[in-house]
């Protein structure tokens, strides 16, 4: 599997998220989590892609993702260079015995306890993928009884912004 | 601050009708229906728009793809919403698919309604997302003049293509005021134009070294209006050319560098040149499965320099060692710069063993057809003498099949703009309506429109059109009496099993329908020719009549075959220049 997290600043427009998950199937690209949401101008919205495809192919979903009239900046997160977090929220079995257990787990990996119930846990937990799936594997033998993910978000490092390199590409 | 003087308040309808208008739109081709007739109420008040109703959406996409071909100008339909707009789906895939700027128009249900399945209410801007270039849906009558101009302006700049706007009757009613000229806001639309100069230099560098070198230029040249500048080049280096079934007319079918076709039907010399070739210099085309056959043996000793507007078609397809993306005459222009600057004091490459090999080719393995067996017309013939006289100007257009592809070979095409066909998507029946509207966007120039019997029946219907509007466009009729390249398919691939390809329309055949009295019927002249020696003098007699559409019906022999021809997924070292024929290729 070869993952690569695309990083795309749409027109904050009816259909637009309609437009790039359609590009997706219609092209046979797979899109192993797509996240979308506001930024910091009304706008624009930005949505995070991670697509699990070879070099050749990536360079030509990038392309015909420009080609939609609505996409306005693409960028690849490289992991080194970026931070990408993605939320969990997990129920776990956990009757009074198990309880503390579960709960050491969930302090190691700096997640929070955000319900209890009497056989039962929510954990709520931020992280990249790797940590998330550490974490879930861990708490498997207790038993997992639900399961959500937010799909991944990304910033890249440093001061420079994406909307900034939209804007300046818009001036020039 | 003085105060603005309010614009005076108009209808959206009547903002859609200036708006056309101020956008330079001289006609339109559509049908009325429920949820667009506030629209076609100003519009029939309008001195500058000129409606021409047509008898089915699909034909008035057509029409206005066949008048933007024929003319490089946008073409424009309008249609109701629900069936009336699905009805245009296929048009404008086709436009999509083979680049051609149309604007499409549909009326929608009103915002209110929108979502709850009413009456002829249909997801118009979802269900052709994927077949246009962009849509809209314009829910706010102010934005009308602002949706219309970048509906134009994205059909027209960069790698043209269909552009949808649906428009709900609510904000067709609603009260607006017109606002000229509008803002366009299309953060996210750059076409690049100017290409890179270091990518030119690097072309450059590779087309004077090359030792057999050929030029593939694409319908994108003929969309760029770089004909001129493609002859050039090709004059400029002495390296030989072949143009796409969508470039055809790019480059003069009568320049002596000029190889023909290459591809599935193309020419042993075209096809052959691209595979002995060492490099490739591709522009204004996409590498599709018709012309390269088996990819992986496709061209496989060439270098490729591919230049395109569309960034996404380099590389798609055909690996790349040196990509240019901008306009096509951009490019050329450059181009030939370069080169000039060059050859001042490096000439060109040594080409004469490449043309040696290829002028043999070209003496071995001619275009030809045998005689048919059956005493019927040969279709090439037929096609042979309606270029011969139907003049120098005349404009064609054709269906999909074996009449498109004879059409393509026997044809004689000397300037762009004059070859209309459905290459990309395939559409039988485009051929009428797309005559119909480039004749209307050309009427000084005889518009022939090459149809087969099967096409003619999908869309046939517009003759009508054709008939009370007064847009005499001729139809050839290439009648075989059946689906004729299914058919050959079936002779070829399926053990001659004509499975459900028999049309019956051969006057030795049940001759349903009559193709002549049909036309009659709808107003047009129809002819018939059986005979060879009737083929001169039947054209002459259409080319005669110039106030009403004509309809020939040419009896045409079944047997008749579309060669040279690669088989689907074949590689294009296997052509054959007839039935079970390759050519000879020398030991290299």
């Amino acid at each position: 599997m070869t993952l690569h997290t695309l990083s795309v600043l749409v027109e904050n427009k009816p259909g637009v998220l309609t437009r790039v998950a359609a590009l997706f199937a219609r092209r046979s690209f797979n899109i192993e989590s797509l996240a979308v949401g506001p930024t910091e101008r009304e706008d624009i919205s930005r949505i995070t892609v991670v697509a699990d495809v070879q070099d050749a192919p990536l360079e030509q979903i990038t392309k015909q993702l420009h080609k939609l009239i609505n996409v306005i900046k693409i960028v690849e997160l490289e992991t080194d260079a970026s931070v990408q977090r993605e939320l969990l929220l997990v129920k776990v079995r956990a009757k009074a015995e198990v309880r503390g257990q579960v709960i050491e787990i969930a302090d190691l990996f700096r997640a929070r306890i955000v319900d209890v119930a009497t056989d039962s846990l929510v954990i709520e937990a931020t992280g990249p993928g790797s940590k998330l799936s550490a974490l879930l594997s861990l708490l498997e033998p207790f038993g997992i009884r639900e399961m959500v993910k937010s799909g991944i978000v990304g910033i890249a490092r440093g001061p420079k912004t994406l909307t900034d390199r939209a804007v300046d590409r818009q001036a020039r | 601050m003085t105060p603005h003087k309010a614009a005076e308040p108009i209808t959206g309808a009547q903002s859609i009708v200036k708006t056309l208008e101020a956008l330079g739109v001289d006609v339109l081709f559509g049908i009325p229906g429920g949820m667009i007739l506030p629209t076609y109420d100003p519009l029939f008040a309008s001195k500058r728009l000129r409606h021409i109703l047509v008898r089915h959406e699909q034909g008035a996409g057509h029409a206005a793809s066949g008048y933007a071909r024929a003319t490089g100008r946008v073409g424009v339909c309008m249609v109701t919403s629900g069936p009336g707009a699905t009805n245009l789906v296929t048009a404008l895939a086709d436009a999509t698919m083979d680049s051609v700027p149309v604007v499409a128009i549909t009326g929608q249900v009103p915002t209110t309604s929108i979502g709850t399945d009413a009456f002829q209410e249909s997801d118009i801007v979802g269900a052709t997302m994927p077949v246009t270039k962009h849509s809209f849906m314009v829910t706010d009558a102010d934005k009308i003049p602002e949706t219309l101009a970048a509906a134009f302006h994205i059909a027209s700049t960069g790698r043209p293509g269909a552009v949808l706007v649906d428009v709900p009757k609510s904000s067709q009613v609603a009260e607006t005021t017109f606002n000229w000229p509008a803002n366009m806001d299309l953060p996210g639309y750059k076409p690049t134009i100017r290409p890179h100069a270091k990518q030119v230099r690097a072309a450059a560098a590779r087309l004077a070294q090359a030792r057999r070198p050929v030029i593939l230029a694409g319908g994108g040249t003929v969309i760029a209006g770089a004909g001129r500048e493609l002859t050039e080049l090709v004059e400029l280096t002495g390296i030989p050319v072949v143009t796409t079934l969508m470039g055809l007319g790019a480059v003069s079918d009568l320049h002596p560098q000029h190889l023909g076709m290459p591809g599935m039907h193309g020419t042993v010399a075209a096809v052959a040149a691209l595979q002995r070739a060492d490099l490739i210099f591709a522009i204004g085309c996409r590498f599709d499965d018709r012309l390269t056959g088996r990819l992986s043996s496709f061209a496989p000793h060439a270098a490729i320099v591919h230049a395109d507007i569309d960034p996404a078609e380099i590389g798609k397809n055909k690996a790349v060692d040196v990509p240019i993306v901008g306009d096509a005459k951009e490019i050329l222009k450059a181009l030939i710069e370069q080169l000039t600057e060059r050859y001042a004091s490096q000439p060109q490459a040594d080409l004469t063993a490449w043309w040696r090999q290829i002028n043999h080719w070209r003496g071995s393995y001619p275009l030809g057809y045998p005689e048919p067996s059956d005493g019927r017309l040969a279709p090439q013939h037929v096609i042979q003498r309606i270029a011969a006289l139907a003049g120098p100007d005349a404009v064609f257009a054709s269906g999909v099949g074996q009449h498109q592809m004879w059409s393509a070979q026997f044809l004689t095409f000397t300037q762009p703009r004059q070859w209309l066909n459905s290459g990309g998507l395939g559409t039988m029946g485009y051929g009428v309506p797309a005559a119909m509207g480039a004749k209307v966007g050309r009427p000084d120039a005889p518009v022939w429109a090459i149809d087969g019997d099967g096409c003619f029946q999908m869309t046939g219907q517009e003759i009508v059109t054709c008939a009370l509007n007064s847009i005499p466009i001729k139809v050839a009729i290439i009648n075989n009496s059946s689906l004729g390249m299914v058919r050959q398919w079936q002779t070829l691939f399926y053990g001659s099993r004509y499975s459900n390809t028999d049309l019956h329309t051969g006057s030795d055949d049940q001759l349903i329908p009559d193709f002549v009295k049909l036309a009659e019927a709808c107003g047009c002249v129809g002819l018939r020719c059986e005979r060879p020696e009737d083929v001169d003098s039947t054209i002459h007699k259409a080319n005669e009549i110039n106030d009403l559409p004509v309809v020939i019906d040419f009896q045409v022999s079944r047997d008749a075959m579309v060669w040279p021809m690669v088989a689907a997924g074949a590689s294009n070292d296997d052509i054959q220049y007839a039935r079970g024929l390759a050519p000879q290729w020398e030991a290299e």
